[in-house]
C-alpha cells in the first residue's frame, strides 16, 4: 500500500495514523539522486551511447516487450500474451491496452515493428543486433498484434527482445530526445554532468514511489564516494574502488548491499596460437593461479570465485570451481607433459585501467613459480579494441566481460580468443533452436562444463556488484543485470 | 596574420598527432560482441575509413567555414558543446586567476620589501612549497578538509540547471578555484617578488626618494608600473596554463568543463571533439598572449615603438 492510499484510507475511516507510521514512511514526491560513473554519451541505445543509457533509461524511460528483472528472469512487460507456433518459427504477440508514449500517442503494433527494425538496421550499433538476425519478417495484422517470423528457432527471442526499446515510430532521431512508454520522462539533461527523469503522470502501470530521479555523473570514483559521504547523492549504482568500502561499511548512515554481478575478470588466451593452442598448457596456468588469494587481495571479502564463464545468475550455471583447482605441483607436471618442462615466456596485453595492471602483476609472480615468464604490456582500452578484439594480434590478455548470458561467445570460433571446439559450437547453436527452455538449459550447461574442462580461458573471479546508499533510501535494484538500474521502486524517507 | 598562421600550424599538428595515436573511434561506438560488419559500418559513418588526406582536406575546409562538425559519439554539435562547457571552464579560470592575483601581488611585494624579516622569508618558503605540490593533490586536500570533514562546501559536481541555479553553481566553483588559485598564485608570487626586488634596487626609485617621495609613495607611483612589465608577460603565460590546468581540476571535482570533454574525447578517439576543444583552446591561448602584449605596451611607453615590428 502506498502512502497516498494509506492516507486516503485513514481519512475515509476517520482515524488518525500513528505518528510512527508517518515518520517511517517514504516521501512519494522525493527526488532520488543517483551517483554513477557511466554517463550516457547520447540517448539512443542503438547509437553507441554506452552502458550508461541502459542504467538510466531501461525500464525507467523506455520499456520493452519483455523485461529482464533484477532477479534475472524474463517477464512480459508491454505484451499481454504471446504464443509460438508448433515449429517455433512464428511468434504472435498481443500488446497491452492503454499504453501511451510520453508524447501522448498510443502504443501500436507499428511502433513495435519500427523499434525492432531500428535494432536490426544497417546503421545500428546495438550489441544485440546479431542475436536478432534470425528475424526474417514482422507483420502487424492489427493495431495490437505483432507477428514475427524467424528463419530458425530462437528460444531466446523473448530474452533478446528485452533489450529492444519500444520507441514511438513517429520519433525520428532519439539521440537527444526520447519518446518511450516508461514511468519516467526525460527532464533536464546536462552533458558531462547530470540527467533528470520526472515521473510520467500518464503511465499505464503502477506509479513510481518517488517524484523524480537525478543521475549525476562522475569521472572519478573517489569524487563519487565523496559525493555520497557529503550527502550530495543518495545512492551509488556500482562501487568500483574496493578501498573506499571501508568508509561506508559499518557506518549506520549508509547501507552497503552486495548483489550478483555478471562481470567476469578473465585471462583470455589466444587459443589459436602456441603454446595456448595446447589444452594442457591452459590447464596448467589455471592450476597455477591462486584465485582465492587474488580475489581477496583486490576485493577483500567481496566477489565470487567462478570455474567458468557462467555466473550464478545465468540459468546454465553449475559450480565448476573444482575443475583445475589451485595446485602448483600438478601445474608443473602438466606443463612438462605438454612439452614445456622449463616453462615458456608470453606477453600479456593488459588494459591500463583497474584492476587489470594489478591482476597482471599477480599473475606474473604466480607463473614465475612454474617457470613461466610473463611480459606485461600495458595498453589503452582503445588499443585493446583494435589490436586484440579486431586484429587478434595477441598471445594473452586481461579483460572484464560484463554481459549477461554471454557464454555464446565460446560458440563463435571467430571471437577474439579463438576458442574452437566443434562440440561446443554445436551445443550452443542447438541450445538456441531448442524446443523448450529446459532443453536450452541442458545444452548450455553441457557446453559450460566442456569449456571449463578445456580451460578455454582462465576465469579469475566474478566482480561483486556493490550498491551503497544513504540509510534512508531503499528499494533500488541490487544486481543491476545488464547495467539496468530501475528507479521506480526507490523510496526515500524524510 | 600571425594569429591565423599560428592557428593553421596548430590545426595541422593536432590532426597529425591525433591520427598517430593508436585506436579507432569504432571502439567507443561499439562494444564487445560487435560484428566486423558493424565495425566497418561505424567506420564508414564517421569517415575514419577514408584516406588521411581526404580526412585532412575536409577538416581544414570545415575549419575555414568555422564548422567544427558533430561528435562521433554523442552526435551533438561540437561548437555548441564547447559553448556549454565554456560556461564552466571560463568562470573557473577567471576565479582561479583572481585568487592567484589577490594572493600573489600583495604577498609578493611584501616578501620583497620585507625580505629581511622572518615573514618575508616564510612567504618565499611557502610559495616554493606551493610550486612543488601537484595541483590535483591540493584539490584532494581541500576536499578532505572543507567537504568531508567540515562539510562547508560541496566536494564536486555542477548543478543540473547550471548557472540558473546560481547559488549551487557558485559554491561548486569555490574549491576548484581555490585549488587553481593557490598553486598558480605560488608561482606568480615568486615573479612578483623578483620584479619588486629589481625595482627596489633601481636608480629611479632612489632618485624618487631623494626628491622627497616617501617609500610607499615612490613604490606605488614608480615601482609598481615598472615591476608590472615582466609580471604581465608571466601573467599571460600563467593565465594560459591555468586554462589548461583546468583539465586536471575538472576531473578531481567532476566538473563538466572543456577539460573533461577533452579527456573523454581522447579516450573515445572522438576526433571532432578533440580537434574542436584543442583548436578553441589554442585560439584562446594565442589571444591571451596578444592581450598580455598589448597590456605591456599600454603600461610601458618604451615598448610602443616595437609595436609595428611585432604585428
Amino acid at each position: 500500500m502506498t502512502t497516498k492510499t494509506l492516507l486516503l484510507a485513514a481519512l475515509l475511516a476517520g482515524v488518525a495514523l500513528p505518528a510512527s507510521v508517518l515518520a517511517q514512511d517514504f516521501d512519494p514526491n522525493a527526488s532520488i539522486r543517483i551517483g554513477s560513473l557511466y554517463e550516457p554519451q547520447n540517448l539512443d541505445n542503438t547509437a553507441g551511447a554506452g552502458q550508461g543509457i541502459n542504467e538510466a533509461f531501461n525500464g525507467n524511460v523506455y520499456e520493452a516487450l519483455f523485461q529482464l528483472t533484477d532477479a534475472g528472469s524474463v517477464e512480459p512487460k508491454l505484451v499481454e500474451s504471446y504464443e509460438a507456433s508448433e515449429d517455433g518459427l512464428t511468434y504472435t504477440f498481443t500488446l497491452k491496452d492503454g499504453v501511451t508514449f510520453h508524447s501522448g500517442d498510443p502504443l501500436t503494433a507499428a511502433d513495435v515493428k519500427y523499434s525492432i527494425e531500428r535494432v536490426t538496421a544497417e546503421a545500428s550499433k546495438s550489441s544485440r543486433k546479431k542475436s536478432l538476425s534470425t528475424i526474417t519478417n514482422i507483420e502487424t495484422p492489427d493495431e495490437k498484434t505483432v507477428v514475427i517470423t524467424l528463419s530458425a528457432r530462437s528460444i531466446s527471442l523473448p530474452y533478446n527482445l528485452s533489450y529492444v526499446w519500444i520507441v514511438n515510430d513517429a520519433a525520428a532521431d532519439i539521440t537527444a530526445v526520447e519518446d518511450g512508454t516508461g514511468p519516467y520522462l526525460l527532464g533536464e539533461w546536462r552533458r558531462g554532468s547530470a540527467l533528470a527523469l520526472e515521473r510520467y503522470e500518464g503511465y499505464w502501470g503502477e506509479a513510481p514511489t518517488n517524484g523524480e530521479v537525478i543521475y549525476t555523473y562522475f569521472t572519478d570514483a573517489t569524487a563519487l564516494n565523496n559525493a555520497l559521504l557529503t550527502n550530495a547523492v543518495d545512492v551509488i549504482t556500482s562501487v568500483q574502488s574496493p578501498d573506499s568500502l571501508a568508509q561506508f561499511a559499518g557506518n549506520p548512515a549508509f547501507t552497503v548491499t552486495e548483489g550478483a554481478s555478471t562481470t567476469k575478470e578473465l585471462l583470455a588466451y589466444n587459443d589459436r596460437v602456441a603454446p595456448f593452442d595446447n589444452v594442457k598448457v591452459r590447464k596448467a596456468l589455471a592450476r597455477a593461479t591462486d584465485k582465492a588469494r587474488l580475489l581477496n587481495s583486490i576485493w577483500g571479502d567481496y566477489g565470487t570465485l567462478i570455474g567458468s564463464f557462467v555466473p550464478p545468475t545465468d540459468p546454465w550455471y553449475v559450480d565448476l570451481t573444482g575443475v583445475d583447482a589451485y595446485d602448483v605441483e600438478s601445474a608443473k607436471a602438466l606443463l612438462a607433459e605438454a612439452g614445456y618442462p622449463d616453462g615458456f615466456e608470453f606477453t600479456l596485453d593488459t588494459p591500463d585501467y583497474d584492476p587489470h595492471p594489478i591482476v597482471a602483476q599477480f599473475l606474473q609472480s604466480e607463473y614465475a613459480k612454474i617457470g613461466v615468464k610473463v611480459n606485461i604490456n600495458i595498453i589503452t582500452a582503445n588499443e585493446w579494441y583494435t589490436k586484440v578484439y579486431q586484429a587478434h594480434d595477441f598471445q594473452a590478455t586481461l579483460q572484464e566481460h560484463v554481459n549477461h548470458r554471454d557464454i555464446v561467445f565460446y560458440g563463435n570460433p571467430d571471437f577474439y580468443w579463438g576458442y574452437n571446439n566443434p562440440d561446443v559450437v554445436k551445443l550452443i547453436a542447438d541450445a538456441e533452436s531448442a524446443g523448450s527452455e529446459a532443453e536450452q538449459v541442458e545444452k548450455l550447461t553441457e557446453a559450460n562444463k566442456i569449456i571449463a574442462e578445456d580451460a578455454a580461458s582462465n576465469w579469475l573471479y566474478l566482480y561483486p556488484q556493490i550498491v551503497v546508499s544513504a540509510a534512508n533510501v531503499t528499494g533500488y535494484p541490487i544486481n543491476g543485470l545488464n547495467s539496468q538500474f530501475f528507479a521506480y521502486d526507490i523510496q526515500k524517507s524524510e | 596574420m600571425i594569429l591565423i598562421a599560428s592557428l593553421f600550424i596548430a590545426a595541422i599538428v593536432l590532426f597529425v598527432l591525433l591520427r598517430l595515436l593508436p585506436g579507432d573511434p569504432a571502439n567507443a561506438l561499439l562494444g564487445v560482441g560487435a560484428t566486423q560488419q558493424q565495425i566497418a559500418a561505424a567506420r564508414a559513418q564517421v569517415g575514419s575509413d577514408q584516406p588521411l588526406y581526404v580526412q585532412f582536406v575536409s577538416f581544414i575546409g570545415n575549419l575555414a567555414r568555422l564548422d567544427l562538425g558533430t561528435s562521433f559519439v554523442s552526435r551533438a554539435s561540437v561548437l555548441g558543446e564547447i559553448g556549454n562547457r565554456m560556461s564552466v571552464t571560463l568562470p573557473l579560470t577567471f576565479f582561479g586567476f583572481v585568487v592567484a592575483l589577490v594572493l600573489a601581488i600583495p604577498l609578493g611585494i611584501l616578501a620583497a620589501v620585507r625580505s629581511d624579516k622572518w615573514y618575508g622569508a616564510a612567504i618565499s618558503v611557502i610559495s616554493q612549497l606551493g610550486i612543488a605540490i601537484p595541483v590535483f593533490w591540493v584539490g584532494i586536500l581541500l576536499v578532505t578538509l572543507f567537504s568531508i570533514n567540515l562539510r562547508w562546501l560541496p566536494s564536486g559536481g555542477f548543478p543540473l540547471k547550471g548557472w540558473a541555479n546560481f547559488g549551487e553553481a557558485i559554491t561548486g566553483m569555490i574549491l576548484p578555484s581555490l585549488t587553481i588559485g593557490l598553486v598558480m598564485g605560488a608561482s606568480l608570487l615568486r615573479y612578483v617578488r623578483a620584479a619588486t626586488l629589481d625595482v627596489l634596487g633601481s636608480d629611479f626609485l632612489r632618485t624618487a626618494r631623494a626628491l622627497g617621495a616617501s617609500f610607499p609613495e615612490a613604490l606605488i607611483r614608480h615601482g609598481v608600473r615598472n615591476g608590472a612589465v615582466p609580471v604581465i608577460s608571466i601573467l599571460g603565460i600563467e593565465l594560459a596554463s591555468t586554462f589548461l590546468g583546468a583539465v586536471v581540476i575538472e576531473r578531481v571535482f567532476s566538473l563538466p568543463g572543456l577539460g573533461s570533454m577533452l579527456l573523454l574525447a581522447i579516450q573515445q578517439r572522438d576526433y571532432p571533439n578533440v580537434q574542436g576543444v584543442l583548436f578553441i583552446s589554442t585560439l584562446l591561448v594565442l589571444l591571451i598572449g596578444f592581450a598580455a602584449d598589448i597590456a605591456q605596451r599600454l603600461i610601458d611607453p618604451r615598448l610602443r615603438g616595437r609595436g609595428r615590428a611585432l604585428a
